[in-house]
């Protein structure tokens, strides 16, 4: 059996008057890979978001319901704090137009870490989590911005990486990557999952097949409010789904 | 030719005479006042008019330096007192304030763009200059550079803070969350992301502040007293030279253009010509000082 990472118990999400998520509830096992599956506008990246609390960021919305991390209650966590032990990478790249050093060391020196010789450690050991070390170790200096779109995802992988979390939320990370950069991306949180939780968003089928241990599928009514129809391991999801939905949206005939 | 393909050809020379017609606008001027003034540069030399500390046109003295150091004094002072109040309502504004309170403070911002510099003017004569009078330092009068700083640094105000909150703004949202979520806070997120994101427009709108200083005229007439004496601290305090009045180079051409003929007037279109390279140096240097950082990357400090 596994240990629970994340859970939710009863979980809604409301954009103002609009109930985008309903009653939630879901365990999401530790250092294995969770895919959130689903057509677009079910709310699977808010899903994702409730976990280093995004969404407060967002003018109007309103929870009700609980959400763990390591059976402790996350609206008592100061989301900063929250935020260091729950790292995100986003799905069109996003590195700060600094160093490729001055960005992976951002997190470690906004978190009060000015040692150069650790941050150093730091910055190398986490663009090699990231499998980005040999490419880029003569160039720390050079900006993050030079770099490819799969390079600077993976960037922004070392980045989340710095600052030692122990889940890493992935929002559609290979939606902007093209197929080869995909595949390395893929290798990458397949090879992460040994040491940390790691939930992703994704739109592609094959890839949540792939790269993921658990598979959750999100779908929406006529009523734009998402659910969760089915969470189960990603064999059992893509080959014996216990919802007739479920196995529609798998098959392709409809999303 | 069809009627649309007329009308774009003919849009396209409009538009081409249009840009031609500034920039030889703006040459015809510059010729204007560098030809006005060739007469005091052959008469009383360059060396004289740039170096001379003494302005005084009745005994043929025609030195601009104290206008110059006065002008550069409030320029300065205003800078220092305006530029953290405009950056500080900046950031306010573009990354702080809720939608409300900001439909309500940016257009009183751009409303104190609006006034009329004569209105800043009485303001400071009439509520500044007697507020400073009462600093028990012989020979201040109250008028002179620091009420000149302060009214100047009130009238650079919304220049600087829409100009830098558009800078701001236009910093992509990615950015922001992109440190939030690594556990950056709000602060930080301004300090160490969007502002350096944001750093070419700021810096712009700074330039922008000080070119506008350089060039201010009535306000300044009208509280920094206008004598024409090297500012100098009254006391043993530094800090006194900003009680001392000035003169600016603006001023001194508003003051004294009325009367001046021959060689006096062609020395007050020289101190237009230092103006004009003074705003020129300072165009230069902030085009210089964005180019040179952004190409930089920066460094593993």
């Amino acid at each position: 059996m596994n240990t629970t990472k994340l859970e939710t118990k009863n979980y809604n999400l409301f954009y103002g008057n609009f109930h985008a998520l309903r009653d939630i509830s879901m365990q999401i096992p530790e250092k294995k890979v969770t895919a959130l599956i689903g057509p677009s506008g079910c709310g699977k990246s808010t899903f994702l978001r409730t976990f280093n609390r995004m969404n407060d960021l967002i003018a109007g919305v309103r929870t009700t319901g609980e959400v763990y991390i390591d059976n402790k209650d996350i609206f008592s966590i100061d989301p900063v704090a929250l935020r260091q032990n729950v790292g995100m990478v986003f799905q069109k790249p996003n590195p700060f137009p600094k160093s490729i050093f001055d960005n992976v060391a951002y997190g470690p020196r906004v978190t009060g870490m000015r040692d150069h010789k650790k941050l150093e450690e730091i910055v190398e050991s986490s663009l090699r989590s990231a499998a980005l070390w040999n490419e880029v170790k003569d160039d720390l200096a050079k900006s993050g911005l030079a770099l490819s779109g799969g390079q600077q995802q993976r960037l922004c992988i070392a980045r989340a990486l710095a600052v030692q979390p122990s889940v890493i939320l992935m929002d559609e990370p290979a939606a902007s990557l093209d197929p080869i950069a995909t595949l390395k991306i893929e290798d990458l949180i397949h090879d992460l999952s040994q040491n940390y939780t790691i939930v992703i968003v994704t739109h592609n089928m094959q890839q949540a097949g792939r790269v993921s241990d658990y598979t959750a599928f999100f779908y929406t009514d006529d009523t734009r409010t998402g659910r969760l129809v089915e969470f189960d391991e990603t064999n059992t999801i893509f080959t014996n789904p216990k919802d007739q939905r479920t196995e529609d949206y798998i098959t392709g005939r409809f999303g | 030719m069809s009627g649309r393909m007329v009308a774009d050809k003919t849009v396209k020379y409009i538009l081409f005479i249009s840009a031609f017609l500034s920039i030889v606008i703006v040459l015809a001027i510059a010729y204007f006042i560098f030809r006005e003034s060739i007469q005091a540069w052959t008469e009383i030399g360059f060396s004289d008019i740039l170096f001379n500390k003494v302005w005084r046109p009745g005994q043929d003295q025609y030195g601009i330096l104290a206008m110059v150091v006065g002008s550069v004094a409030v320029t300065f002072g205003a800078i220092v007192l305006g530029v953290p109040l405009a950056l500080g309502s900046a950031i306010f504004l573009g990354e702080i304030a809720p939608k409300w309170v900001q439909n309500i403070l940016r257009p009183a911002v751009q409303l104190l763009a609006g006034i009329p510099s004569v209105v800043y003017g009485l303001f400071g004569m009439v509520v500044l200059v007697p507020i400073i009078r009462q600093i028990p330092v012989k020979g201040n009068s109250g008028y002179g550079l620091l009420a000149a700083s302060i009214v100047l640094a009130v009238m650079i105000l919304p220049t600087i803070t829409s100009i830098a909150e558009d800078a701001i703004r236009a910093v992509p949202n990615s950015y922001r969350s992109g440190s939030l979520a690594l556990g950056a806070t709000r602060w930080q997120t301004i300090t160490q992301v969007v502002l350096p994101s944001g750093r070419s427009g700021i810096i712009a709108a700074i330039i922008l502040g000080v070119g506008r200083a350089l060039g201010e005229t009535m306000a300044m007439i009208m509280v920094i007293g206008n004598s024409v004496v090297f500012p100098k601290p009254l006391t043993a305090n530094p800090l006194t030279l900003y009680l001392s009045q000035a003169r600016t180079l603006t001023g001194n051409i508003a003051v004294e253009i009325s009367y001046a003929t021959g060689v006096h007037e062609s020395a007050l279109f020289a101190t237009g010509v230092i103006l004009f390279l003074l705003i020129i140096i300072v165009n230069a240097s902030a085009r210089w000082l964005i180019n040179r950082q952004s190409s930089i990357q920066t460094t593993r400090q």
